[in-house]
């Protein structure tokens, strides 16, 4: 028995493990992420707008609420950097002469920060800096203004704002292909013609303050300046991606955990009824001296709980090992600089009472048989089995069966309760089987969908300002360009109702063949001569669907504020989108027809000459290339996709073997009598396993196609917990995936079926003819 | 072929020849000796009672001659095939083919009916009789779709009487077949394994302790402390049904 126990201990263990982990590295996570915003001063509130006098930043000090204000310049450059061909982006943002800054503060990790008066001194961001290999004295050129200039890094630095940099329009970091810059005001603004001005504000508020009214106020204030809108952390891009992270986290603790700890229950749930069932005489024993009820249900109580505290234990540190692993991944991945692994102290009370909570929950109903047995009923011989013809008999399908056969179906529907908790335990592990491949199907999809057929471009050029359309015709003539096709990028806020959103609108051609708009049935969709198309993320977020109204303040140029009809919902997986035809946005912009960019399709064999090329236009303010999209994607999710799944492979293999082991020897238990007497009749060894065998392999063939479909619900749940702003999980399950699933349980029950197997072999012959059985 | 004894009259061919038989075997710290060094024959065709106290050795001999347990030293042949060398799937072979089994404690499957028990071993027999053939012999016809637990001591004995028939073995052996019932039920079992005896012409080895039952015997053979005691032939056998414990 205590293999059994052993069994229903690992099972155990394994979903404490994952639930300290998970409890465990979200508190890491969410008080590193705490600790570094309180320390480095992230703002509350950030805004960007064309141009305005430094003067303003007292009148925005002035309003009610803000606590502190800092206003600065952040202006987007071209790179070019050593060694890599393709075109680089960066962003510089102003810092004063000397710290503190008052607001978004820089933690150095390695040099200084730049001098006064000292050229292009630049502080660089972390993330790029250990992309490149680059280290304090190393250069980058960039295109200033018109003009490369050399920039000398002297510092290696992490911004609260920019924990995670990810490049305007990416959704993933490109650590290689953009880096953020900080360089002294007064060295940035002349090159930028800002003089004594600003473009861009970040605003702590006081305790309390509403920061709707905040926004609503700087929007006020700095509308005549170019105000692009205000928004909070919420749509601050790195806080964003951080908090979906934490939000994720947490909502996946839940899940792993209650399938393990399910799945322990069933277990013991087996093993404590025939405990019962074969120390009835010892238990009558004990009442006959006295021992009364709550002594004898204290007993098997204390041994479920013994089990318990066995399985939390290895659980705890086995959780807490993979917790303090997965902490220094995302330490490595965020660089926070002070990011410890904490183990959650509520987080060790919950799971320790979890376990003993699942441990009573699966004994429950033996300890209650136990207590309540009358002594003399337990004395006496339990009442021999009494066995009726099956379903499958009384609907004449057992013409197909052997003797062995019906032995198996009638001991199954003999104990419908037990063999429904084995099979409910086998689904589960199917189930955690297909989540795991969903998991990397899903991102599979996903990348498909993205990389190849939403965007056929291979590379996105965007200009510093608003071109004519000829420029897009320039660029389509450059060496290695087989297609250009233009877009008209605006900043916009979308309003409906109460809620709003800070949301770019993409002006495309009436026909997009390289920028591709897919509808909900991911068909490919023309612009509409007029209205808005909105990704169903978008349009969730605003509660809008098809033929609803939205107000659309255009941030840019004129300024236009109107109402437009949604006239489609698109699927997308990352981010938000809104679109236009280019030329209804040209009206609603009261401008003649410009464009922002233009996507490229680029002949791979000349795209060296083409980065050289567009590293030297000056109105090319950023490249982004598809491939280095991709590769990002591949490093940071891929990677974590296939760890996910390994993870998973072990567990549903500790489930489905600890289920199906268990199953296994209860039934060689219950029924070594039997079986030994057909070893006795001159049943051979594999005869008479066949027979134990057959009953393991029904359990696992009528639990596979609820396991399925569990694992494609458990999937679409975890599409729903996962799914944030910045990427949406698709509810894809490949065939492949199931038939992984479904291999991966019977080998499972094949190894554990072979391993209880061996007492098949081992059965003492000789006992059986002398006992009752 | 026939055998000739001592006074020159033919008797049936020996099917067991057991020599120098012993048994030892351990007990935690204890040796136990079940078997001194046993010889003994036993005819085909005739019924046997294996008689003795509890720790005699007649259960102990009945295992090695069923193939169940193999003897410490000595030999046990038979048909001349000796079985001490057999390996698991060797004595396997032999139980299947050759050995009927009845236990004190009927030991049916008890998810599966009385026709059903008796076609588990004819499935795995070269040339069996039909479960319910067999079954009629022990007077259990009108009982064949019935589970054990819908039957009495004495019917759940004759069906595994009836499965250990059904196969058509050369030898019978009954390890205290009456043990758990009572005389009536005790009785009947006993005609049917004599009726058995007498129409299949099985060689039949009985157990018991019961001196009683001895007299259904051909022969007699008492066991006491792991050897043979006496072997007595009884000149009249007693019909079961005039035996009274």
């Amino acid at each position: 028995m205590w293999a059994q126990l052993l069994a229903a201990a690992l099972v155990m263990a394994c979903g404490i493990a994952t639930l300290t982990m998970s409890l465990s590295v979200t508190a890491s996570l969410g008080a590193a992420r705490d600790a570094f915003y309180e320390r480095y001063r992230f703002p509350h509130v950030f805004a960007h707008l064309k141009r305005a006098p430094r003067s303003l930043e007292q009148r925005l000090a002035d309003i009610p609420g803000v606590a502190r204000v800092r206003t600065r310049i952040a202006v987007e450059v071209n790179l070019d950097v050593a060694g890599l061909a393709e075109p680089a982006s960066g962003r510089i943002i102003s810092i004063p002469e000397s710290p503190p800054f008052g607001l978004s503060e820089l933690h150095v990790f390695r040099g200084r920060l730049p001098e006064p008066g000292r050229g292009s001194e630049v502080v660089a961001s972390l993330a790029f800096a250990e992309a490149h290999g680059f280290d304090p004295g190393a250069t980058v050129r960039a295109v200033v203004n018109g003009r490369l200039e050399t920039l000398t890094i002297v510092g290696i630095a992490l911004s609260p704002e920019y924990v995670y940099q990810v490049r305007p329009g990416d959704f993933l970091p490109d650590d290689k292909r953009f880096g953020v810059f900080w360089m002294p005001y007064r060295e940035l603004a002349p090159a930028f013609d800002m003089d004594g001005a600003f473009n861009d504000l970040a605003v702590a508020l006081t305790p309390g303050a509403s920061e709707r009214d905040v926004i609503a106020r700087i929007d006020r204030l700095t509308e005549e300046w170019g105000g692009q809108g205000a928004y909070g952390r919420d749509e601050q891009t790195s806080d964003r991606y951080v908090s979906d992270e934490l939000a994720q986290l947490r909502g996946m603790a839940m899940l792993p955990p209650t399938i393990f700890l399910s799945a322990s229950a069933f277990i013991l749930n087996i093993v404590f009824s025939r405990l019962v069932r074969n120390q009835r005489e010892q238990i009558a024993a004990l009442k006959a001296f006295g021992y009364g009820r709550a002594a004898v249900a204290a007993h098997y109580l204390g041994m479920a709980l013994l089990v318990a505290l066995a399985g939390s234990s290895l659980g705890l540190v086995v959780g807490a090992r993979l917790g303090a692993i997965l902490t220094e991944m995302y330490a490595r991945f965020y660089r926070f600089p002070a990011f410890d692994f904490q183990l959650s102290r509520p987080g060790l009370i919950v799971a320790l009472g979890v376990a003993f909570g699942a441990a009573v929950l699966g004994t429950m109903g033996a300890v209650r048989r136990a207590a309540s047995l009358p002594p003399a009923q337990a004395m006496r011989p339990e009442a021999p089995p009494d066995y009726r013809r099956t379903l499958t008999e009384r609907l004449r399908l057992d013409r197909l069966l052997g003797p062995a056969g019906r032995m198996v179906l009638r001991h199954l529907e003999r104990q419908p309760l037990r063999a429904l908790f084995s099979c409910a335990g086998v689904s589960l592990a199917v189930a955690v089987l297909i989540v795991g491949g969903f998991m990397q199907g899903a991102m599979e999809y996903l990348m498909e969908y993205v990389f190849f057929t939403t965007q056929r471009q291979d590379m996105t050029v965007a200009f510093v300002e608003p071109a004519s359309p000829s420029a897009a015709d320039e660029i389509a003539r450059m060496p290695g360009v087989l297609a250009s096709e233009p877009f008209r990028a605006v900043p916009a806020r979308i309003r409906a109702g109460p809620r709003s959103r800070l949301q770019g609108v993409t002006g495309l051609p009436p026909e997009p063949r390289l920028n591709r708009v897919l509808d909900e049935r991911e068909r490919p969709v023309a612009m509409p001569p007029e209205g808005l198309l909105l990704s169903d993320s978008l349009a969730e977020i605003l509660g809008v669907g098809p033929g609803d109204a939205v107000t659309l303040e255009v941030l840019e140029g004129q300024r236009p504020t109107v109402v437009v009809p949604v006239t489609a919902v698109t699927r997308t997986y990352s981010g938000t989108s809104a679109y236009m035809d280019s030329s209804a946005l040209n009206a609603l912009l009261r401008e003649a027809p410009v464009i922002s960019g233009a996507a490229l399709s680029v002949d791979p064999a000349r795209s060296r000459e083409l980065y050289a090329l567009l590293k030297q236009t000056p109105r090319v303010a950023s490249v982004t290339l598809k491939r280095a999209s991709l590769d990002a994607f591949e490093q940071t999710i891929a990677e974590n996709i296939l760890r996910i799944r390994m993870f998973n492979v072990v567990f549903a293999s500790i489930i489905a073997f600890g289920v199906i082991y268990n199953s296994a020897r209860v039934a060689l238990a219950e029924r070594a009598h039997e079986l030994a007497t057909l070893r006795i009749l001159g049943f051979t060894r594999a005869e008479v396993s066949m027979v134990l065998l057959g009953e393991l392999a029904t359990i696992t063939l009528v639990a596979i196609p609820p396991g399925l479909l569990l694992g494609r619900g458990l999937a679409g749940i975890i599409t729903n917990v996962l799914g944030g702003e910045t990427v949406r999980i698709p509810l894809f399950v490949s065939p492949s995936t199931y038939a992984f699933a479904v291999i991966v349980i019977t080998l499972a029950a094949f190894v554990s079926g072979m391993v209880v197997r061996r007492g098949v072999d081992r059965l003492d012959l000789i006992e059986v003819l002398k006992t009752k059985g | 072929m026939p055998e000739h004894d001592a006074a020159g009259s033919t008797r049936a061919a020996s099917v067991f020849q057991a020599r120098a038989v012993t048994k030892v075997y351990a007990m935690g710290e204890v040796q136990v000796h079940a078997l001194r060094g046993v010889d003994l024959d036993l005819y085909a065709g005739e019924l046997v009672v294996l008689l003795g106290a509890s720790g005699s050795g007649k259960s102990t001999l009945l295992n090695i001659l069923g193939g169940l347990d193999v003897p410490t030293s000595g030999t046990v042949r038979y048909l001349g095939r000796e079985l001490t060398t057999l390996d698991d799937a060797g004595l396997t072979r032999y139980r299947r083919d050759h050995v009927g089994f009845v236990f004190q404690f009927y030991n049916l499957i008890p998810s599966l009916t009385a026709a059903e028990n008796v076609a588990l071993v004819t499935e795995i027999a070269r040339s069996p009789m039909e479960p319910r053939e067999a079954l009629a012999l022990v007077g259990l016809s009108e009982r064949a779709d019935h589970f054990p637990s819908q039957l009495s001591g004495g019917e759940q004995q004759r069906v595994a009487i009836a499965r250990a028939v059904a196969k058509r073995p050369d030898v019978l052996l009954c390890d205290e077949p009456t043990g758990a019932l009572d005389v009536k039920t005790g009785v009947l079992v006993l005609e049917a394994i004599a009726r058995i005896n007498r129409e299949l012409g099985t060689t039949t080895a009985v157990i018991t302790h019961n001196a009683v039952i001895a007299q259904i015997a051909d022969r007699v053979v008492s066991l006491s402390g792991g050897l043979i005691a006496s072997v007595q032939a009884n000149e009249t056998k007693t019909r079961p049904a005039a035996l009274s414990w």
